[in-house]
């Protein structure tokens, strides 16, 4: 018995060895910023930037239109442009979906060489710096750029398209950006999808949409769940696309963030736009992992 | 002749990596009865997986036609042929209940719910295991996923039940009963059965014909008694159980018992027909024929033990019969017997009936 509880003493002296180094730099370099961050949520805003020390929830009122007090209106602009997030991070994840899935099981089915080969091509993004890869995508996009010259000198438009600063631009640059994200996990989860299954459908008389619609689908759900999560945090809270490839014409949320904290100098303000859009990033999560442990306890995922 | 499900002149041929390429099925003729357990039976890599599966339909046959009483399968996608197969692996699907599992083949066919339900529930019973529908397959243990399997298949009253090696993931015990299990379910639902094995011990114990696969090709086809008794080749004597094999010429025929002379110059005798003086042959004698005797009996053999292995209800002895041969001997065990010192260098007097003894075409000398 003692020597049990000695193995389990010492387990646990060698669990919070091995996790300290994480949990501090959690604590140190997340959660107390976080902490200050809500805090300042609810403050006033200083005059040149930092914060007057006084209860001031009217900061949340500006964006959700309540509370609200004299000098603070309800501006729906917030929402407006914060749904507009919302919206280019659900087509980056509409799209990354549809260029990685069928992508997945290309790759899972290839051998050895030319499988490493697929993998470190579609890793390779990564290796370029992101403000050049989306500056290109400018390039491209712009009225004398790539696009709209083949198209006028194949006759096919007279005027140049309007590609830039538009929506579109900005979900094109997202997917770009984003697609490993989306691949990882997918082609994760499709690699460790077991043919015999396919196989067997076929085998008790199911055709190739059944079988997809029944089997397939079902157990790569985890992965393209998980897929999905991660291109939607980064695209909805991203800055960097939308004001390269969106200009002054589309705005997201983490423009706002930026020109509150950056030029406007409004740190309270930017603070409650930040913790909204964790909140909602924060509920997704917590639907994905509640599903996740679902799916474990049925021996997927 | 029975034409049930027909086999003819079919050969597959695999592409390897490496740029060469594998005769999986060389020309494959086999006709299956209706309602037998019949049991493809050869070592691993024998080409006994493929024609199951290009039975099944995973898999197409380059040349030569498979059909199920007189039509050609040959255009047929696995999906509609009136086969199933219970797969090595269980294949169970992971986000299924049993239940669902076992309906799955009614679902996908769109059959009404309560008709589904009844059937369901008829062969989860029929298998064993009424009550365990609402169970996750990962739940259940191997033999129980087994089951899941076959009631899985059997739902769908399949002309044909083909399967893979179900019971190679089993332990001994489980194994056992299973085979008895299977037999018999065999009988009371009156399919066919293809049952693909490596383990010679359960073809044996199952099924009514065996056949027996390697190089692509069909080795023997027959009777579990015949294919041990009377083995057409080398290969399934040994394949089937084990064998002593004695090479040589015969040189005497006297009244169906035939002398064969081996490479040594010692003289065996044999009881056969097929074979006239002159012919080479090749002698076949199970271990379990050579018995130990006292020395100068008629048809014994002089030799001297190398090793002795205790199996339990058998010594099995390994017996340098001279010039490098040795004879496996199996003699079986008597608690509180004496005359059971076999160690090695012990001088032992082996002696067989001839009648015991079969003769199968010779390889040479």
């Amino acid at each position: 018995m003692s020597d049990a509880g000695t193995f389990e003493r010492r387990k646990r002296r060698t669990l919070i060895y091995l996790l300290a180094p994480f949990t501090l730099m959690l604590g140190i370099f997340f959660l107390i910023p976080l902490g200050i961050m809500a805090v300042y949520s609810f403050l006033e805003p200083g005059l040149y930037g930092g914060v007057e020390w006084n209860w001031y929830p009217y900061n949340y009122g500006r964006i959700i239109g309540w509370p609200l007090n004299d000098y603070e209106e309800f501006e729906p602009i917030y929402l407006k442009i914060f749904l507009n997030s919302v919206q280019i991070a659900v087509m980056t994840v509409i799209g990354t979906f549809i260029l990685c899935y069928p992508a997945a099981f290309w790759v899972s089915r290839m051998k050895g060489t030319k499988k490493n080969l697929a993998l470190f091509l579609i890793t390779l993004p990564f290796f370029a710096n992101m403000l050049i890869r989306i500056y290109a995508w400018l390039l491209l996009l712009r009225p004398t750029g790539f696009f709209n010259t083949v198209l006028q000198s194949a006759g096919l438009i007279i005027e140049p398209l309007d590609l830039l600063f538009t929506n579109f631009s900005v979900i094109v640059g997202m997917i770009y950006i984003l697609t490993p994200f989306m691949f990882l996990p997918i082609y994760a989860n499709v690699e460790r999808l077991d043919y015999s299954l396919v196989r067997a459908s076929q085998d008790l008389g199911a055709n190739a949409l059944q079988t997809f619609r029944r089997v397939i689908l079902p157990l790569t759900a985890p992965g393209i769940i998980g897929g999905c999560v991660i291109v939607f945090i980064p695209a909805l809270g991203n800055f960097i696309v939308p004001s390269f490839l969106g200009g002054s014409k589309v705005q997201m949320t983490g423009n706002l963030i930026e020109r509150s904290f950056l030029q406007s100098r409004d740190w309270p303000f930017g603070a409650a736009l930040a913790l909204l859009i964790m909140a909602t990033v924060v509920i997704l999560v917590m639907f994905q992992i509640s599903r996740q442990s679902r799916a474990e306890e049925k021996g997927i995922a | 002749m029975d034409s049930f499900l027909k086999i003819t002149s079919a050969f597959k041929t695999f592409r390897t990596p490496e740029g060469g390429t594998i005769r999986a099925l060389d020309d494959v003729s086999l006709h299956v009865r209706n309602n037998e357990f019949l049991t493809l039976l050869g070592p691993s890599g024998c080409g006994k997986t493929t024609l199951l599966k290009c039975i099944a339909g995973f898999e197409d046959i380059d040349d030569g036609d498979i059909s199920l009483e007189g039509v050609s399968l040959k255009r047929v996608p696995a999906h509609r042929r009136p086969f199933n197969t219970v797969f090595q692996n269980y294949a169970l699907f992971p986000h299924l209940s049993v239940k669902d599992n076992v309906g799955y083949g009614l679902d996908v066919a769109g059959t009404d719910k309560g008709e589904r339900n009844r059937r369901v529930d008829e062969t989860l019973e029929l298998v064993g295991l009424s009550g365990f529908g609402a169970r996750e397959p990962n739940q259940l243990s191997g033999g129980q996923q087994q089951r899941v399997a076959l009631a899985r298949s059997l739902v769908l009253k399949p002309r044909v039940l083909l399967l893979d090696e179900p019971l190679s993931a089993l332990d001994r015990k489980m194994r056992e009963n299973m085979q008895i299990e299977l037999k018999n379910l065999q009988h009371s639902v009156g399919i066919t059965f293809i049952f693909v094995t490596h383990d010679q011990e359960e073809a044996l114990a199952m099924s009514d014909r065996i056949a027996v696969v390697a190089n692509g090709k069909v080795q023997q086809l027959g009777a579990p008694q015949e294919i041990y008794d009377e083995p057409w080749n080398e290969f399934v004597a040994n394949f089937v159980g084990t064998s002593n094999i004695f090479s040589g010429k015969i040189v005497k025929a006297d009244d169906g018992y035939l002398t064969l002379r081996t490479g040594n110059g010692r003289e065996l005798m044999a009881k056969s027909d097929r074979f006239k003086s002159g012919d080479s042959a090749s002698l076949v004698l199970r271990p379990e024929h050579l018995t130990l005797s006292g020395s100068g009996e008629a048809h014994s053999i002089e030799g001297t033990v190398t090793q002795s292995v205790f199996v339990g209800s058998d010594m099995h002895l390994h017996v340098d019969v001279g010039l490098g041969r040795t004879a496996l001997v199996h003699h079986r065990h008597e608690k509180g017997g004496d005359g059971e010192d076999f160690s090695p260098g012990a001088k032992v007097s082996l002696s067989y009936v001839p009648e015991a003894a079969h003769l199968i075409e010779g390889t040479g000398s």
